[in-house]
């Protein structure tokens, strides 16, 4: 069931041809309300959700809720399957309100029934459309349980399957933000204040007028084929040191893991954002600084002036690194494990027919070894299936005599395991 | 025959050998090795206690054969301790100078010095040595001595050897089981450094890697003092390991290939040759290529010099070490390993050589012995500052003796 929206804004920054936002679930549509501020103007804002109290509560122009008389207004239920399956069946209703714009962002809480589901199905209605598709995502306490961790994770794995950009923020991060006294309103505030700072971030970098442009595609390039989280940070600061003082906030930033994460990453958007008075000379002790911290990772810069900014310069960056081989050491938080290739790999052959509960995997062939343990052990917890075979590493490394003894762990390197063995060379 | 106070030991519980050796001062100061007991260790692993029947027994051998050689009876031993839960590092203590002249006192220094020592460790964990570095007199660098001059406040920097209390309990109650006193521990690594360096070298910034059976322990000295302690807890025993798994023979095999075929370095001409091992009855098992043998002794001992440059490059100390690298242990014995550290550490590396000892020959030019020439070096200062120290005391001791004498 669709409510048709009275009027859509016409008006448009010159670069932005036509730009929707979609709030998807009960935070996306949440998080909308934050969003559809001045700073966005000409942007379309769109509500999707299966809730109908909080689509009443939105002030987006256009409203969908998706609805079967099964569910009877309730809601998910924080089934994703339940939320996919209703967008599959209103995945014509979704296109035509994709219908028009050029860029499409996507704004959804993962972990629930609705954001889960139905923004990965959205994402490729986006597409058929032929919009750029970019999704902001967030992903579900640590405290939720497992089980909203995992529907998040499939759920995100889809929308990188399908969206040309995905920026995913774990909440468990901004515990880092907080201190303990803080309510859970103020903390989930929080997270959405961050969330809604890379969307505006984003926003911005495309929208105002460029001293060095990044174009949209640059974004996507970035964004696309990481198959794991992608950081980013925002900061402000005004004065007369404002460049050393937005550099030290961005290597302190938690979010960026005190400045590790640009380390890590190899890829790095930087975004520089000031008032008329930005001068070249700070521009380029920003990026001197950021590249010193990211040496291995391609950058791609771009400096744009917003008179509503004044005398603050604000940088946005976003960091973006390949799945990384001990998901375990990187992110003891339970966060994201990346890139399950694809457990659920967008059935694309269900699509309209209404029913995409079928789960389909893939062959296993085309995946490493861990990732086929994963995808097992997966399959095993979900109790899909009852038969399990165990599978046995290929090469057990024995420790010998230091089999029984305290391993010797340097920076998560068992160094009991022979040199040789740990550095791949081989004999012979 | 001695006088008891004039006999130092000191005993290192290795992961390879149990090794006691026996000194005894001069009346001028100098250091005399007299005793040497050493057996095979079996029940220590990674430079830690783990079987306690059996490293009892082997400490037991080596204390009665340092015996039987020194003509002693040995009661008390300095005990030299290892294993990878030792940390150091520097902190600095602050204290207001409150004398109304401003003059800082004895006092005033002992009190600087407690609050340096007062640190936040673990509970679990305990301070092994708390070593002064420089003083600071209201800011000003590289004071020895502060006593006597004007200041209104004292700082010090010590550094801090520390580690599991625990853990290093287990090596003192096996010595106290064999009815010794324990005088008190000694980090490994700071007794070897002790046995090698001398005070130039101290002063112009040295390094000593002791690399042991179960544990590499490394030291900096710069400016005279120490300023950085670690401890890696791989060594020989990784190596045999390694060959053991590589070249798929057993551990006891492992060992003997690697002293009679072992190289720090790849050398050109073992290149493609072949040799037999043979098994208990002399038969042959299996014959090994000796490039892959010293090809996986020479990735791993590069890879214990990388961890060790790479803790002094986080340290900022590779500027410091002026006077070189010096190996010890019985890790320093592998042909070409000074090449090797060479290659890795880009500084002049050599094999060290105890300074400052006399006796025994078969004692002193072994590397396996340095630590354990160390811990004796270590109860000679010892005993030195005390006999300084209670002077007074041991003066109304003899009063009183005398008195006691009299007919």
């Amino acid at each position: 069931m669709m409510r048709e929206p009275t009027d859509l804004p016409a008006a448009h920054p010159a670069r932005m041809s036509t730009a929707k936002i979609f709030g998807v679930g009960n935070a996306g549509v949440g998080l909308l309300a934050a969003i559809n501020g001045e700073d966005f103007a000409g942007a379309a804002f769109a509500a999707v959700n299966t809730d109908a109290a909080s689509l009443a509560a939105s002030s987006a122009a256009l409203k969908i809720q998706l609805e079967n008389r099964l569910l009877r207004g309730m809601g998910t239920g924080g089934d994703p399957e339940r939320g996919r399956a209703m967008a599959e069946e209103q995945f014509a209703t979704l296109k035509s309100a994709c219908e028009g714009a050029e860029v499409i962002f996507i704004v959804a809480g993962l972990g629930g029934g609705a954001g889960s589901g139905i923004s990965p199905v959205l994402a490729r209605a986006a597409k058929e459309t032929g919009a750029l598709v970019l999704a902001f995502v967030t992903l579900p306490f640590g405290c939720e349980g497992n089980r909203r961790q995992q529907q998040a994770q499939q759920s995100l794995q889809q929308l990188k399957s399908v969206a040309d950009g995905v920026v995913c923020l774990p909440c468990q991060k901004t515990f880092k933000l907080i201190d303990e006294n803080t309510s859970v309103l103020d903390t989930f505030r929080i997270t959405g204040d961050l969330l809604v700072e890379g969307v505006r971030g984003v926003w911005r970098l495309l929208t105002r007028p460029g001293l060095i442009q990044i174009h949209f595609a640059d974004l996507c390039t970035l964004l696309r084929d990481r198959h794991s989280e992608s950081a980013f940070a925002s900061v402000e600061a005004s004065g007369p040191a404002r460049s050393r003082e937005v550099v030290e906030k961005l290597l302190s930033h938690p979010l960026l893991d005190e400045g590790r994460a640009l380390a890590e990453s190899d890829a790095v958007l930087v975004s520089l954002m000031g008032g008329k008075d930005m001068t070249m000379a700070e521009v380029g002790r920003v990026m001197e600084q950021i590249s010193r911290h990211c040496e291995r990772a391609q950058i791609i810069m771009g400096a744009a002036v917003d008179e509503t900014l004044k005398t603050r310069l604000s940088v946005t960056i976003i960091a973006a690194k390949q799945s990384s081989p001990m998901p375990a050491a990187e992110s003891p938080a339970g966060a994201p494990s990346p890139a399950l290739e694809s457990d659920l790999a967008e059935p694309t052959a269900a699509r309209g027919s209404g029913r995409s509960a079928s789960r389909c995997f893939p062959a296993t062939g085309s995946l490493t070894p861990e990732q086929r343990e994963q995808v097992i052990a997966r399959r095993g917890r979900k109790g899909a299936a009852k038969m399990r075979q165990a599978q046995l590493p290929l090469a057990i490394i024995s420790k010998g005599r230091f089999d029984k003894s305290e391993p010797t762990i340097h920076k998560g390197e068992d160094l009991d395991i022979p040199t040789y063995i740990r550095r791949g060379v081989a004999l012979n | 025959m001695f006088d008891d106070s004039s006999i130092i030991v000191g005993l290192e519980i290795g992961t390879s050998k149990v090794c006691a050796v026996v000194g005894e001062r001069g009346a001028d100061g100098t250091l005399n090795v007299i005793g040497l007991g050493q057996s095979r260790s079996r029940g220590v692993r990674k430079g830690e206690v783990a079987d306690t029947t059996q490293a009892e027994e082997d400490v037991r051998n080596a204390i009665v054969e340092a015996e039987q050689m020194a003509d002693v009876e040995i009661r008390n031993v300095y005990l030299g301790v290892t294993g990878g839960h030792i940390r150091g590092f520097n902190n600095r203590g602050v204290h207001p100078v409150v004398s109304a002249d401003r003059e800082i006192s004895e006092d005033d220094v002992q009190d600087v010095i407690k609050n340096a020592k007062a640190i936040n460790l673990p509970t679990e964990n305990n301070v092994v040595h708390a070593i002064r570095q420089h003083f600071f007199v209201d800011g000003q660098d590289g004071v020895t001595n502060p006593v006597g001059m004007l200041g209104s406040r004292l700082e010090v920097d010590v550094h801090v050897v520390h580690g599991n209390t625990n853990r290093l309990q287990n090596a003192i109650r096996l010595v106290k089981g064999l009815q010794l006193e324990v005088d008190e521990i000694v980090f490994n690594g700071l007794a070897s450094s002790l046995a090698l360096l001398t005070g130039d070298q101290k002063e112009l910034g040295a390094l000593v890697i002791d690399i042991g059976g179960g544990t590499t322990d490394y030291v900096v000295y710069a400016g005279g003092v120490i300023r950085h302690t670690g401890v890696l807890a791989i060594g020989g025993d990784h190596v045999s390991n390694d060959l053991a798994y590589g070249l798929k023979v057993p551990l006891s095999r492992a060992e003997k290939l690697k002293l009679e075929h072992g190289s720090a370095l790849l050398n050109e001409e073992t290149r493609g040759r072949n040799v037999t091992v043979t098994n208990e009855l002399g038969l042959p098992l299996k014959t090994v290529n000796v490039e892959h043998l010293q090809r996986i002794m020479s990735l791993r001992l590069e890879e214990i010099f990388q961890l060790v440059a790479q803790d002094l490059e986080q340290a900022g100390l590779f500027d410091y070490l002026r006077a070189g690298v010096f190996l010890c242990g019985g890790g320093a014995r592998i042909p070409q390993i000074a090449k090797l550290a060479e290659h890795v550490l880009q500084m002049p590396v050599s094999l060290g050589q105890t300074n400052s000892v006399s006796g025994l020959k078969s004692a002193l030019d072994q590397p396996e012995f340095v630590t354990a020439i160390g811990l004796v070096k270590f109860g000679s200062f010892k005993t030195r500052k005390r006999e300084g120290k209670t002077s007074l005391t041991e003066g109304i001791k003899g009063a009183f003796g005398r008195f006691w004498h009299r007919p």
